[in-house]
């Protein structure tokens, strides 16, 4: 995608985004659009770790845990406030992304996805058993809200609008990343390790790089879950949830920028559809990542997209 | 000391367990070079099954036991026809989210079928006393279990190599496309593997319900257990299975017996992570990437 093109898409959703705030009044549906911002943060984090790196994780809850409960433990058990947990939590994902990145990266294939899923089962045990601090099974309550100076920040339109502000700064510092020099030294490493490695590229600190900014970028989401909804259990940080994120990046289409906003979307709406799909959910996950890694390995975006390109030359022929 | 012995004894007999689900794993690793995510869902399968012939239908306890693996191996050669045939560019990083896939898609239909409640399934001999060994206790479930998987390593061993079948898997496991060549019918040794590695998954499930009762999330765990002992042994060598697992059981045991059961899963976690970084071909792997 151009420079230019990419632009107009930013500033069309960055309208959209102000439009929707300005007309969306209805408190359930700004929840939605909510949840959908919180998740679309986490696919875009994951998809820059498996789409461009090609490094798996199917831990990738852990740090969204880590940084839903790293606030909720500063802000109630030590009465931080909100602003000042934030960089603490940030840096600390940053600083566990990189120092758990750097030796579980050195493998590959099966190996780093047995060692992510273990991370992420580990971290939801710390959860779960550490009462004391996390509140056990029962979970942590009585998070205070985000307080921006005089402005409260709630489930609702302010909300909404910090949400959908970091989510469209995320989309562009993606976007610029995937374009750079970095974003080309990930692709190659994506592709093909050695060959990355052959053509100059440390692939041992790029991969551990994006591991831990996948991981800051999923600690925020949680910090922004854990002030929005004042409430956390470990439920919400268990290997399902790391499935979920996985079929977000999934069903986007892997490498793509876009298609995390899509998967997120998708992922986020499914259940609001189908109302018999609470019993239904581990199955349709499953089914979907089936389905859509057989048939569309590039996940739904290229996968329309390139349909929509051969029906398009089949016209021209014609 | 009779604290001690007692640790190590429960330790061997679950450890004997993980040992039998690394097997599962080596199994069709070594010939397809996979790692099924879905493992450790034949190990619930495998114990919900025969929970449900057994108690639930009242079938006799090696019946139900049979009928069970048999179905639960049928799975496997469906797993292999439906989600991994049809891929065509067979990466990594896709073969792994197709089992993730299935693993999630197996447990979500248990969920359905079982519900969420755990179930206890009858030991293979109810009534016997446990026998005592140096005042530790050991349940005759224990014994059934170390004979089973002695019985089964014996056998998997023999049939590796005295068979004319498990030869050809041994050459597909090295050099699928020059096995192909010399008319071994690789497609077949593949869905062999499948359904080998499934059943042996079934026969932990049915064998470890008597002790730990069984859910539809068992699976996961177990898997991951079952990995470590795998990576812990050395991927791909069958004696190493049984050794990691043990070794991994023990651990744990004793871990849980002198700390705290809270601990119990991160063992597990630990061990792998020291492995993956100390010595990632295990204790009796080669240490090059040749396997044989």
């Amino acid at each position: 995608m151009g420079f230019e093109k990419r632009l107009w898409s930013t500033a069309a959703l960055a309208v959209g985004v102000v439009a929707v705030g300005f007309w969306v009044h209805n408190p359930y549906t700004l929840q939605l659009l909510i949840v959908i911002g919180i998740h679309t943060l986490l696919a875009l984090g994951l998809n820059m770790l498996m789409g461009y790196a090609g490094q798996i994780s199917l831990g990738h809850a852990a740090f969204f845990g880590l940084g839903a409960y790293g606030t909720g433990i500063l802000t109630t058990h030590f009465q931080w406030s909100p602003l000042a947990a934030l960089p603490v939590v940030l840096g600390a994902a940053c600083l566990v992304g990189y120092l758990i990145g750097r030796p579980v990266l050195r493998l590959s294939g099966y190996y780093l996805a047995m060692g992510t899923l273990g991370l992420g089962i580990i971290a939801h045990v710390i959860f779960r058993e550490w009462d004391t601090y996390t509140g056990g099974a029962s979970g942590l309550v009585g998070i205070p809200p985000l307080a921006l100076g005089f402005i409260t920040v709630e489930l609702g339109r302010s909300g909404f609008y910090t949400v959908w502000a970091t989510v469209v700064l995320f989309l562009v510092l993606c976007a610029r990343v995937v374009d750079s020099r970095v974003g080309w030294a990930l692709r190659a490493l994506g592709d093909s390790e050695g060959g990355a490695a052959a053509s100059g590229i440390h692939t041992a600190h790029f991969k551990a790089v994006m591991f831990s900014f996948s991981a800051l970028m999923a600690a925020l989401a949680g910090y922004l879950y854990a002030h929005l909804l004042g409430f956390i259990s470990p439920s919400s940080f268990d290997f399902l949830m790391s499935i979920r994120m996985v079929t977000m990046v999934v069903i986007g289409g892997m490498a793509s920028i876009w298609g995390s906003l899509l998967g997120a979307s998708v992922i986020t709406l499914l259940p609001e559809w189908l109302h018999v799909f609470c019993d239904y959910e581990m199955m349709v996950y499953g089914l979907i990542l089936m389905v859509v890694m057989i048939f569309l390995p590039q996940g739904l975006t290229r996968g329309v997209l390139d349909a929509v390109q051969r029906a398009r030359s089949r016209a021209h022929q014609l | 000391m009779s604290e001690f012995l007692q640790f190590f004894l429960t330790g061997v007999t679950t450890g004997a367990i993980y040992g039998l689900i690394a097997l599962g794993f080596n199994v069709l690793y070594n010939a397809t070079d996979l790692i099924n995510f879905a493992q450790g869902e034949w190990v619930m399968l495998g114990g919900l099954g025969f929970y449900t012939l057994s108690v639930a239908l009242g079938w006799p306890l090696v019946a139900a036991f049979a009928i069970a693996v048999v179905l639960v191996a049928v799975l496997g050669l469906c797993l292999e026809r439906i989600a991994l045939r049809p891929v065509k560019k067979p990466e990594p990083i896709t073969l792994i989210i197709i089992t993730v896939g299935a693993s999630i898609f197996l447990r979500g239909v248990a969920m359905r079928l079982w519900g969420k409640d755990p179930y206890s399934v009858p030991a293979l001999t109810a009534s016997v006393k446990p026998v005592r060994v140096l005042g530790a206790a050991l349940m005759p479930q224990s014994l059934w279990i170390l004979g089973i998987v002695v019985a089964l390593m014996t056998g998997l061993h023999l049939f590796a190599k005295r068979t004319l079948s498990g030869k050809a898997m041994e050459a597909c496991a090295i050099h699928r496309h020059a096995a192909w060549i010399l008319g071994i019918p690789s497609e077949r040794m593949v869905l062999l593997a499948f359904g080998l590695s499934a059943a042996l998954g079934a026969v932990g499930g049915v064998i470890i319900a008597p002790i730990t009762m069984c859910s539809y999330d068992m699976g996961t765990m177990l898997g991951l257990k079952g990995f470590c002992a795998a990576m812990l042994g050395g991927l791909g060598s069958h004696w190493g299975a049984a050794l990691g697992g043990v070794v991994l059981g023990v651990l744990e045991s004793l871990g849980v017996g002198y700390f705290s059961s809270g601990i119990k899963d991160a063992i597990a976690f630990l061990v792998l992570l020291i492995i993956l970084m100390v010595r990632p071909s295990g204790l009796l792997g080669a240490s090059a990437v040749k396997r044989f």
